[in-house]
C-alpha cells in the first residue's frame, strides 16, 4: 500500500519550470483552428491562439462571449427566455438608422428605418432624446424619420467624429452585448451572447447569477475580484487543453494562475507582467529589452541579489533550485 | 586544481554609472591617436590598439600587466572628449530631469506641499516594497503628476521654459537649443537630496555623468582584429567606430584651438555627438546607422548585447561546452531503455576524469599503460599541466603518476552520460543514459524512449554530454536516469512506453487461442532473461504440452500485480496476481495501464525492466508471426465499391437538394445563422456523414483480418480515417474549416460554373488514394495541404515564444521545505503546492482512487 506521504512533492523541486514546460510543450501539438459558436460569434479562437490570449490577459478577448443561465422560473420557458435575450441585445443607432453627413450644411442627418425601429420598440422621440443627451449639438426632428443634428463645432474633423460616435450611440439593451440567442441544454434554456458585460448582466432579474459565464478574464477580475479571476484562468486554460484532448495535470495550471494572481492584480506572462516585475536585473535583461533594464538599473544604483535561476546561470554559479538549494559547506583543512 | 571547490561566491551585483574621474582612474591609457597599427604592423602607442590595453597578437606582452594573450584579460583606456556629449541611452532620463528641475536654481520643481505629500507616499511604499522598487520616481506617471506642469519654481520663483526633447539627443528650452555643456552644468548643480526624491541614487549615479566628458574605451580583447589570409588586418566594428570618434574629436580640438567660428565648431560637435550615439547604439531611431565600407551597418555596443544572438541570450544564458558529441540516431531494440549506444569513434574522443588517489593508483597506472580501447587520453599533473598519452609518453607518464593527478579515461560501458534532442521543450528532452560502446557511427537508442525526445530515425541527430565530476554523475543518475522518467510530470502517465509494433506483437501474443510449443516458449522467455518455464496450460493436437501467449506474457509481469481495465477492443483485461487472466494487450495496456501499474507499485527499475523485456518479446513474436501491409489492405471488393458509390451518390444528391432549397429560399434557417451559413453547415454535415458511412463500409468489408484495420483498432498505428482515404474516398477538403472557394470569383477553379454550390465544385473529393485523384481533385487536396503546412510553420514559432515567456515567468518558483511555493524574492505563490502538496508525477488519479477505496485505508 502506498502512503500519501510518499506522494508528496519534494522540497526544492522546480515546479515553476515543470509547470511552464507542461503547458508550453503541448503548444506545438495544438491546432490553430477557430471555433464557431452558433449564431453569436464566428471564429472564436481555440487552441494555441486562445492560450496565448489567456496568458497575455488581453483587455478583451478577441471574441468575448457569455453564457447566461436562467432562474428556475424562466429556464423551461423558451418564449420567456427569448424575451430576456431580446432585452439583452444592444441596439445602437447604427442598427436602426442611416447616418449621413452633410459637409456643405455642416449637419448630420439620422434617417431611421421605421420598421426596424418599431421592431425594437423604439420611437423617434427616444432617438431624438438620446442624440440630444450626447451634447454634440442642436437636435431637430424633421418629419417622421429624420433627426437633424447641428454639431457645436463644425470643423470637418469634428463632424466626422460626431457621426461615427453617433453610430455607436446606445439606445437600448445591454452595452457590448451584440447578439443574444437562446439555446437548449437538457430540458433547460439558456442564453448565449456575443460580447460580454458581466457587471450589467449580473444585475438582470430572472437569471441564475451563480451560473453566469463570461470568457473575459479581465472583466471577471474587475467585477468579482482576483480569486474569481484566478479560477477563470484555470477554467479557461483547462478548457483549451481539454478541447484539444491534451492531458495536463491541473496543478501546473493552478500554479500558473496563482503566479499570475499573487500580487492581487492579474499580471500577464511576458515583459509587461511577471517577467518585467522580476527582482533581478540580469534576468530581466536576459529576457527582453536588455538595454533598457541595464540603463535603469545603473541610474537607480540597483542591486542584483543573485537569488534567481537566470542570474546564477549568467554568472556561472549553481542555481538555487533542487540540489542547489542545499546550503551546506565543508570546511577544508589539511589532512592530518 | 581544486576545480570542484567553490572558493568564492558572488553575493550581489551593483549597477552604477561611471564618473569621468572614475573612468580616468581605471583607464590604463589615454588614447591620443586616431589610428591602430603603423606601417610595420605594430600597435601605435596612444592608438586604439595600444598595448597598454592588452594584447591580441601572439608573442606580444601587455604593457600594463605583463600578461600574454591568454593571461591578460585586457584593460580599459579612455578618450578625453573635447566637448561634452550626451550619452544617448540616458537622453530620456536627462529629459525627465530637465523637466523636473528649475533651470535657474537647479532645484526640484515641486511645491513644499506637493513634496511632503509625495514623500509620505514614497516612505510608505518603501516600507512595503523596499527602496528603489516603489513605482515612484522619475518617469513614472505618479511623479509626472506631482511635478507641476510648467510654471514657476517654488524655490526661486523663476518662470520655467517649456522643455522639448528631440530624439535622439537634442534638447530645447523654449526655442533655444540647450548645448550638451549647458545640460551638464545644470545637472551638476542639482542637489543630491532632490535627486533622491526623484528615485536616483546620487552616490552611484550623478546625473551629470550622463553627459560624457571622458569616453571609456574597451580593451582590445573585447574587439579583436582578425588577420585575413592575405595578411591584411581587418578591425572590429567597435574599433572602426572609435577611430571615427577620435578623428572628429581631434578635428574639433584643432578647430577650437584655431579659433574657428562658432558655427563650424557646433557642426563638428554635432558630428561628434552622432558618432558617440552610434557607438552606443547603431539602431537609434531618427538617425541613419553608421555603415561599414561595404554598406553593412556596424555592430556597436547595443547590438552586441541585444536579442537572441546578443551577449545575454547567446553567451551568458547559454554556454558552449566540452565533452559533448553529436551524430545521427538509429534504433536498437536490443539495448535497454537506460542505455545509449555510443560509436567507438566518439567514445575514444570523450573522456571521464579519474582522480588518482593512493587507493587507485595501481589501476590508474595500468590504465595509462593500456594500448587497447579504453585508454587514457590525457594525464593532468597536479600542477595543472595537461599531457597527452602517446606511444612514447605512456611509459613515463605511468611511472610518474602520483596521487592528485587526473587521468582522463576514454568513455566506456556503464558511464553515465546525458542525452538530448532539440528542441528541448521539456525536462525529459535531456535524460541520463548509461553508455554502451558500439561499432558504427550513429547513436543507438531504444525505441521506447523515443516519445520523450520526440525523436524518429529519419535523420534526426542528438547530442551527448559527459558529466565531469562524481557529484554531477551521481546527480545525473539519481535525478535524470531514464527509468526514473517513465511517468511524465506533465500528466502522471507513462511517456516511455512500447508503441506501434510492440503493441501489435503483444496483441498477437496475448489474444485468445494463441499457444506456443516448448522450443518457442523457451525462446520467448529466454529473450526476457527468464530461464524457468512455467507449467504448461494447453495441449496440442498430439497431446504435447503447449504454453499460451497470455501465460508467457504473464512471466514478464511482477508477481502480485493487479490491473484491470477495459481495452480499446471493448473487452475487460484482467491481470490478477501477476497473471494475465483474460483479455488481449493493446495500446492502452501496453502504453499506460500496465506500465503505470508496475511503476506505481514496484518502482522505476522494475517498470524499466518490464519495458525492456516486453518490447523485445513483442518484437520477437511479431517477427516470427509475420506482419505486413500491402495495397491489398486498401483495395475494396466490388460489393464494397458499389456501396461506396451509392453512399457518394446519395450524398451528392442530398447536397444538390439542399442547394435547390437554398436557391428557392425554402431551406429552414438554423437559429442564429444566415441562410447561406445554414446551407454550408448542412452540406458539411451531409458530406462528413457520407465519409463516416464509408468508414463503416470499409470497416465491415475489410474487417479485423486486415492488418491495417487491426493496427488502427488496437491503437498500434494509423486510424480508420487513413483506411477510408486510401480505400474509399478522401472526402471534403477545407481551408479555414470551410469548403473551398478562394481564387476565382464564385468558384475555386475555372472548370465550374460561377456560383456552383454543389459538392464537387466546392472541394469534395470522391476519389481515393488508391484509385487516384483527377486534376481538379488533386488541386483541391493541395489547397488543404498547403493550409496545414502554413499552420504548422506559424504554430511552432508562436508556441516557442509562448513557452519562452512561460518559462521566464515561472522559472524561479520552487517548493520550500514547508511545502509552500515561493519565488526568488520570497513571495509566496502557493501555501501548499497544487493545493494538496502532491507531486503530479507520483500522484496519479488512479493511484489516489486506489488509495481511497483500499481496505487498508488508514
Amino acid at each position: 500500500m502506498v502512503k500519501r506521504e510518499e506522494l508528496k512533492i519534494e522540497p526544492g523541486e522546480a515546479v515553476g519550470i515543470v509547470a511552464a514546460q507542461s503547458i508550453g510543450e503541448p503548444g506545438t501539438q495544438m491546432t490553430m483552428r477557430t471555433f464557431h459558436y452558433a449564431g453569436v460569434a464566428e471564429q472564436v479562437p481555440t487552441g494555441l491562439p486562445r492560450l496565448i490570449e489567456i496568458v497575455d490577459v488581453r483587455k478583451e478577448p478577441k471574441k468575448p462571449l457569455m453564457n447566461i443561465h436562467l432562474g428556475p422560473k424562466l429556464a423551461k420557458d423558451e418564449a420567456k427566455a427569448k424575451e430576456v435575450a431580446e432585452e439583452l441585445e444592444e441596439v445602437s443607432l447604427r442598427k436602426i438608422a442611416e447616418i449621413k453627413e452633410s459637409f456643405a450644411k455642416k449637419e448630420i442627418y439620422i434617417v431611421v428605418d421605421l420598421e426596424l425601429m418599431k421592431y425594437e420598440g423604439l420611437e423617434i422621440g427616444d432617438v431624438e432624446k438620446k442624440v440630444r443627451n450626447t451634447g454634440l449639438g442642436k437636435v431637430d426632428v424633421e418629419g417622421e424619420t429624420k433627426v437633424v443634428l447641428k454639431p457645436k463645432s463644425a470643423s470637418l474633423k469634428n463632424i466626422r467624429r460626431a457621426a461615427s460616435r453617433l453610430g455607436d450611440l446606445h439606445l437600448k439593451g445591454t452595452k457590448n452585448i451584440g447578439r443574444a440567442i437562446v439555446l437548449k441544454e437538457g430540458d433547460e434554456y439558456y442564453i448565449r451572447t456575443g460580447g460580454s458585460n458581466l457587471e450589467e448582466v449580473l444585475k438582470l432579474e430572472g437569471i441564475d447569477q451563480g451560473r453566469v459565464y463570461t470568457n473575459n478574464i479581465r472583466e471577471i477580475e474587475r467585477v468579482l475580484g482576483i480569486e474569481a479571476a484566478r479560477n477563470a484562468i484555470i477554467f479557461e486554460v483547462r478548457q483549451v487543453l481539454d478541447m484539444q484532448k491534451l492531458d495536463v495535470d491541473t496543478r501546473h495550471i493552478m500554479l500558473l494562475a496563482d503566479a499570475m494572481c499573487t500580487s492581487g492584480v492579474i499580471h500577464s506572462v511576458g515583459r509587461h507582467g511577471l517577467s518585467g516585475e522580476k527582482a533581478s536585473i540580469l534576468a530581466r535583461a536576459a529576457f527582453e529589452e536588455t538595454i533598457k533594464h541595464l540603463i535603469n538599473a545603473a541610474v537607480r544604483g540597483e542591486e542584483d541579489k543573485l537569488v534567481g535561476v537566470t542570474e546564477n546561470v549568467i554568472i556561472g554559479q549553481p542555481i538555487p533550485v533542487g540540489t542547489g538549494t542545499v546550503k551546506l559547506t565543508m570546511k577544508r583543512g589539511k589532512k592530518k | 586544481m581544486d576545480g570542484i571547490y567553490i572558493e568564492k561566491r558572488i553575493e550581489k551585483l551593483k549597477f552604477s554609472l561611471y564618473s569621468p574621474e572614475m573612468i580616468r582612474k581605471i583607464s590604463g591609457a589615454k588614447i591620443t591617436v586616431p589610428d591602430t597599427y603603423n606601417e610595420d604592423g605594430y600597435p601605435i602607442d596612444g592608438g586604439l590598439v595600444d598595448q597598454r590595453m592588452g594584447v591580441i597578437d601572439p608573442g606580444l606582452k601587455c604593457k600594463t600587466c605583463g600578461g600574454k594573450i591568454r593571461s591578460c584579460p585586457g584593460h580599459f583606456a579612455h578618450i578625453e572628449l573635447v566637448r561634452p556629449v550626451i550619452h544617448p541611452q540616458f537622453a530620456k532620463m536627462i529629459f525627465l530631469l530637465l523637466r523636473a528641475t528649475c533651470l535657474k536654481c537647479h532645484r526640484l520643481l515641486l511645491s513644499k506641499k506637493a513634496l511632503e505629500e509625495y514623500m509620505s507616499v514614497l516612505e510608505l511604499e518603501e516600507e512595503e516594497e523596499g527602496a528603489g522598487k516603489t513605482g515612484m520616481g522619475l518617469g513614472t506617471e505618479r511623479f509626472a503628476k506631482s511635478v507641476k506642469k510648467s510654471g514657476t519654481c517654488s524655490h526661486c520663483g523663476a518662470k520655467q521654459p517649456d522643455i522639448k526633447f528631440e530624439k535622439p539627443t537634442t534638447f530645447y528650452a523654449g526655442d533655444k537649443q540647450l548645448l550638451a555643456s549647458e545640460v551638464r552644468d545644470h545637472l551638476a548643480a542639482v542637489p543630491s537630496g532632490d535627486l533622491k526624491q526623484m528615485g536616483l541614487d546620487p552616490e552611484y549615479a550623478r546625473p551629470e555623468w550622463m553627459v560624457l566628458t571622458a569616453l571609456l574605451v574597451p580593451p582590445v580583447t573585447v574587439r579583436p582584429s582578425i588577420t585575413l589570409e592575405t595578411g591584411e588586418r581587418s578591425e572590429d566594428d567597435l574599433t572602426h567606430k572609435l577611430v571615427d570618434i577620435m578623428r572628429i574629436n581631434q578635428r574639433l580640438e584643432a578647430n577650437i584651438n584655431a579659433g574657428a567660428p562658432q558655427l563650424i565648431i557646433e557642426d563638428l560637435w554635432e558630428l561628434l555627438q552622432y558618432h558617440v550615439t552610434t557607438y552606443f547604439d547603431n539602431e537609434t531611431a531618427g538617425i541613419p546607422p553608421a555603415r561599414h565600407r561595404s554598406g553593412r551597418p556596424l555592430k556597436t555596443l547595443s547590438q552586441r548585447l541585444k536579442g537572441k544572438e546578443g551577449r545575454f541570450r547567446y553567451n551568458l544564458s547559454g554556454k558552449r561546452v566540452n565533452f559533448s558529441a553529436r551524430t545521427v540516431i538509429s534504433p536498437d531494440p536490443m539495448i535497454s531503455i537506460n542505455e545509449v549506444g555510443v560509436p567507438k569513434e566518439i567514445a575514444e574522443e570523450l573522456t571521464v576524469p579519474l582522480r588518482v588517489t593512493p587507493w587507485n593508483i595501481e589501476e590508474c597506472k595500468k590504465l595509462v599503460m593500456r594500448t587497447e580501447f579504453p585508454l587514457a587520453n590525457y594525464v593532468i599533473r597536479p600542477d595543472g599541466r595537461r599531457k597527452k598519452v602517446t606511444e612514447k609518453s605512456r611509459e613515463e607518464l605511468s611511472t610518474t603518476l602520483e596521487p592528485n593527478c587526473i587521468v582522463e579515461r576514454q568513455l566506456t560501458d556503464g558511464d553515465i552520460v546525458l542525452f538530448n534532442r532539440q528542441p528541448s521543450l521539456h525536462r525529459i528532452s535531456i535524460m541520463a543514459h548509461r553508455a554502451k560502446i558500439m561499432p558504427g557511427r550513429s547513436f543507438r537508442l531504444n525505441l521506447a524512449v523515443t516519445p520523450p525526445y520526440n525523436a524518429d530515425f529519419d535523420g534526426d541527430e542528438m547530442n551527448l554530454h559527459v558529466p565531469q565530476t562524481e557529484e554531477a554523475q551521481v546527480e545525473a543518475e539519481m535525478l535524470m536516469k531514464v527509468d526514473g522518467q517513465i511517468i511524465s510530470p506533465r500528466h502522471g502517465h507513462a511517456i516511455i512506453k512500447g508503441q506501434e509494433d510492440h503493441v501489435s506483437g503483444a496483441y498477437f501474443m496475448t489474444k485468445d487461442g494463441i499457444y506456443f510449443a516448448r522450443p518457442e516458449a523457451c525462446k520467448i522467455l529466454a529473450i526476457a532473461g527468464i530461464h524457468e518455464l512455467p507449467d504448461a496450460d494447453g495441449k496440442g493436437v498430439k497431446g504435447e504440452e503447449k504454453w499460451s501467449g497470455k501465460l508467457l506474457f504473464s512471466q514478464l509481469l511482477p508477481k502480485g500485480l493487479n490491473v484491470e481495465y477495459k481495452s480499446k477492443l471493448g473487452d475487460r483485461v484482467k491481470i490478477k496476481n501477476g497473471l494475465l487472466v483474460s483479455g488481449a494487450i493493446e495500446s492502452k495496456g501496453f502504453e499506460t495501464e500496465i506500465i503505470e501499474g508496475i511503476a506505481r507499485h514496484y518502482g522505476p527499475e522494475v517498470a524499466g525492466k518490464f519495458i525492456d523485456n516486453a518490447t523485445r518479446v513483442s518484437l520477437y513474436v511479431i517477427t516470427k508471426h509475420g506482419f505486413s501491409v500491402s495495397l491489398e489492405n486498401y483495395t475494396l471488393g466490388e460489393a464494397a465499391m458499389k456501396e461506396i458509390v451509392t453512399i457518394q451518390e446519395s450524398a451528392k444528391r442530398a447536397v444538390d437538394g439542399l442547394v435547390m432549397q437554398y436557391k428557392k429560399r425554402t431551406l429552414e434557417r438554423l437559429p442564429g445563422r444566415t441562410l447561406r451559413e445554414t446551407l454550408e453547415e448542412r452540406v458539411m454535415g451531409v458530406l462528413s456523414q457520407a465519409r463516416n458511412d464509408c468508414g463503416t463500409a470499409v470497416e465491415t468489408h475489410l474487417g479485423m483480418e486486415n492488418t491495417s484495420i487491426l493496427m488502427a483498432k488496437i491503437g498500434a498505428r494509423g486510424s480508420l480515417l487513413n483506411a477510408i482515404q486510401m480505400g474509399a474516398m478522401l472526402g471534403q477538403q477545407a481551408v479555414r474549416s470551410k469548403r473551398l472557394v478562394r481564387g476565382y470569383r464564385g468558384r475555386p477553379l475555372l472548370h465550374y460554373k460561377r456560383g456552383d454550390l454543389g459538392a464537387a465544385a466546392r472541394g469534395f473529393v470522391s476519389s481515393s488514394f488508391s484509385t487516384g485523384l483527377d486534376a481538379r481533385e488533386f488541386f483541391f487536396h493541395s489547397m488543404g495541404g498547403r493550409e496545414s503546412l502554413v499552420n504548422t510553420a506559424i504554430r511552432t514559432a508562436r508556441s516557442g515564444y509562448m513557452q519562452r515567456r512561460l518559462i521566464n515567468a515561472l522559472q524561479d518558483l520552487t517548493v520550500q521545505k514547508t511545502g509552500s511555493v515561493k519565488d526568488s524574492r520570497g513571495v509566496m505563490v502557493q501555501y501548499i503546492y497544487g493545493g494538496d502538496g502532491l507531486d503530479p508525477m507520483k500522484a496519479s488519479k488512479k493511484l489516489l482512487e486506489e488509495m481511497l477505496t483500499s481496505p487498508e485505508r488508514e
